[in-house]
């Protein structure tokens, strides 16, 4: 009996013998939640203050309405754009060798290293119609800068290293064997990528999607100089909210925001699963 | 045949989407020829932003970084009930718009916010302020360097620390001495990233700061108000200092991933590694 308890003792003392731990989860817990877990809350908190009537009223408001349906719609397109690009770029990197490619796989993080507000200026500035490629487009009447196409140009912008960087990982670890081996089957490429590669990418693809689709949401910076922000036909939820706040309607601009951080929550939750999934898959194999 | 064209379609949409923007930026700045640069950088107003995006990165990285050898120690080295789940919350951030991120902060302290009466009657100023900048700041950041070490800390296990308390250290000789010198190079790493975003930030320091010049203007919004009173020279001379940032940013990630390269792939699947390590 005592030897046990003796032998309990010891184990409930070698299992913590590293020190800080109360200290650090301590500090960890109470930091998190007075930056983000409580003005968080807030958003809920006056949401919930304002009466459901109301929050359904702001939400269904056609502008509001209007301007969810571009920033979800948007995202998607740019998201698709950035699936099919990000996977010939990274594949590109990972499996040819060519000049410069290592400063090129470098420049591809620029988009999370450039400041939004300068990447957005720098994409009117070349989509407006006297803009470097602005002159070439506006001749095949295709305007860019001050329509959701440029919208959908910034969000594809801030969008791709998301897709490059999730996937890269995962090219590097498929083996070329098995395509090698599919091919000497008497596979064709495009069989080998759609029977082979494909079915071992499709989670990372999905993944990057997700993160360049839930970052693009919520995107402000890139996009207010390009997007000419028109009521209706050009004006993304974020900026709805900014537009609400200035006018110190924070009832209706805390409405979208819960509506923005549902779906974005949602879509978080869902990457989560998805990674956990893909990665027990990973471990049976 | 194939390879080339694919080799080909990479590099044009790379071009397109990534280096024709960086080049308009500096295109734009020195349109009007270098002097027009040198006066637009070295406008009064310039400056004052220059400061202000300082102070706030000097005041948030330390923060964050202290927040992050914490947040890593306590959650690579233990185990406890809920420790996925704290990794989701810290993680949150990023899944918060830059506009509901300053909004939030307008709830809590704003005039018409939880403590926006209490803090009118003391006279401090939080919102449209620069403690209001800092705190959608730290935001914003949050989860920057916390998310760099989890996984560097977790590939180096405990055993040198126990080690080096076994032979008679106490804690925080063993932390000073032999924690930190291992996670130098993911610190730094995450430092780097978290300072480009703090310099870089626009829409959360959009929304609280009020916009008054000189006072609560950051780089990133001097140049929106200087783009929108259509004196683009100047706007774009202020954005190809940023731009700079930016790809020094760029070449101090590629050196430290160069000379770790087990960084790389730290910032773009956490959770993945978390877990196979």
């Amino acid at each position: 009996m005592a030897t046990t308890a003796s032998v309990a003792l010891k184990r409930r003392k070698t299992r913590h013998v590293l020190p800080g731990f109360g200290l650090t989860l301590g500090y960890t817990m109470v930091y998190l939640s007075l930056l983000v877990l409580i003005p968080l809350s807030a958003v809920f908190i006056r949401s919930v203050g304002s009466g459901w009537g109301h929050f359904w009223e702001v939400v269904t408001a056609p502008r509001v309405l209007a301007s969810l349906r571009l920033s979800f719609g948007a995202s998607l397109v740019a998201a698709s754009i950035n699936v099919v690009f990000g996977l010939i770029v990274s594949w590109v990197l990972v499996r040819y060798t060519f000049p410069f490619k290592r400063f090129i796989d470098g420049m591809v993080d620029l988009p999370f290293a450039l400041p939004t507000a300068v990447a957005g200026i720098a994409l009117t500035a070349l989509y407006a119609p006297n803009g470097w490629l602005g002159v070439w487009l506006a001749p095949l009447g295709l305007n860019v800068a001050f329509t959701p196409v440029g919208i959908v140009v910034a969000l594809t912008f801030i969008g791709l290293p998301f897709v490059v960087r999730t996937l890269q990982p995962v090219l590097e670890e498929l083996d070329k064997e098995v395509e090698q081996a599919a091919a000497s089957l008497g596979a064709s490429p495009l069989q080998a990528f759609c029977r082979v590669i494909f079915p071992a990418l499709w989670p990372a693809l999905l993944t990057g999607f997700a993160l360049a689709f839930a970052r693009a949401i919520g995107e402000y910076g890139s996009v207010i100089f390009i997007a000419g922000n028109m009521p209706m036909r050009s004006e993304i939820a974020p900026l709805l909210i900014v537009s609400k706040l200035e006018q110190y309607d924070y009832a209706g601009a805390t409405a979208i925001a819960v509506v923005m951080l549902v779906l974005s929550f949602a879509i978080m939750f869902g990457i989560n699963a998805l990674q956990n999934w893909a990665s027990s898959r990973h471990g049976e194999r | 045949m194939g390879r080339w064209l694919l080799i080909v379609t990479a590099l044009l949409f790379l071009c397109v989407f990534l280096v024709l923007p960086l080049l308009a930026v500096f295109a734009q700045a020195l349109a009007k020829g270098f002097e027009a640069y040198y006066l637009a950088i070295m406008a009064p107003m310039a400056w004052a932003a220059v400061k202000l995006t300082l102070l706030v990165a000097a005041i948030a990285v330390p923060l964050n970084l202290i927040f992050g050898v914490a947040a890593a120690w306590a959650i690579a080295k233990f185990n406890f009930r809920g420790k996925s789940a704290l990794i989701t919350l810290i993680d949150l951030p990023f899944a918060v718009s830059p506009v509901i991120a300053g909004m939030i902060f307008i709830l809590v302290f704003g005039t018409h916010g939880w403590f926006g009466g209490s803090l009118r009657a003391h006279h401090i100023r939080v919102v449209f302020a620069v403690p209001g900048i800092v705190l959608a700041t730290l935001f914003v950041t949050f989860p920057f360097i916390a998310r760099e070490l989890i996984p560097v800390m977790q590939s180096q296990g405990k055993d040198d620390e126990e080690t080096a308390l076994s032979l008679g250290a106490t804690g925080w000789q063993t932390f000073w001495r032999v924690t930190l010198p291992n996670i130098r190079w993911g610190l730094l790493y995450g430092v780097l990233l978290c300072n480009a975003r703090a310099m870089g930030e626009f829409g959360a320091v959009s929304v609280v700061s009020g916009h008054i010049r000189g006072v609560t203007n950051t780089m990133p919004l001097h140049v929106e108000i200087l783009y929108n009173e259509y004196n683009y020279t100047a706007a774009f001379a202020v954005a190809s200092l940023l731009a700079l940032l930016a790809l020094l940013t760029l070449a101090g990630k590629s050196i430290l991933e160069w000379r770790q390269p087990e960084l790389r792939h730290a910032v773009r699947m956490p959770r993945d590694r978390t877990r196979r390590a």
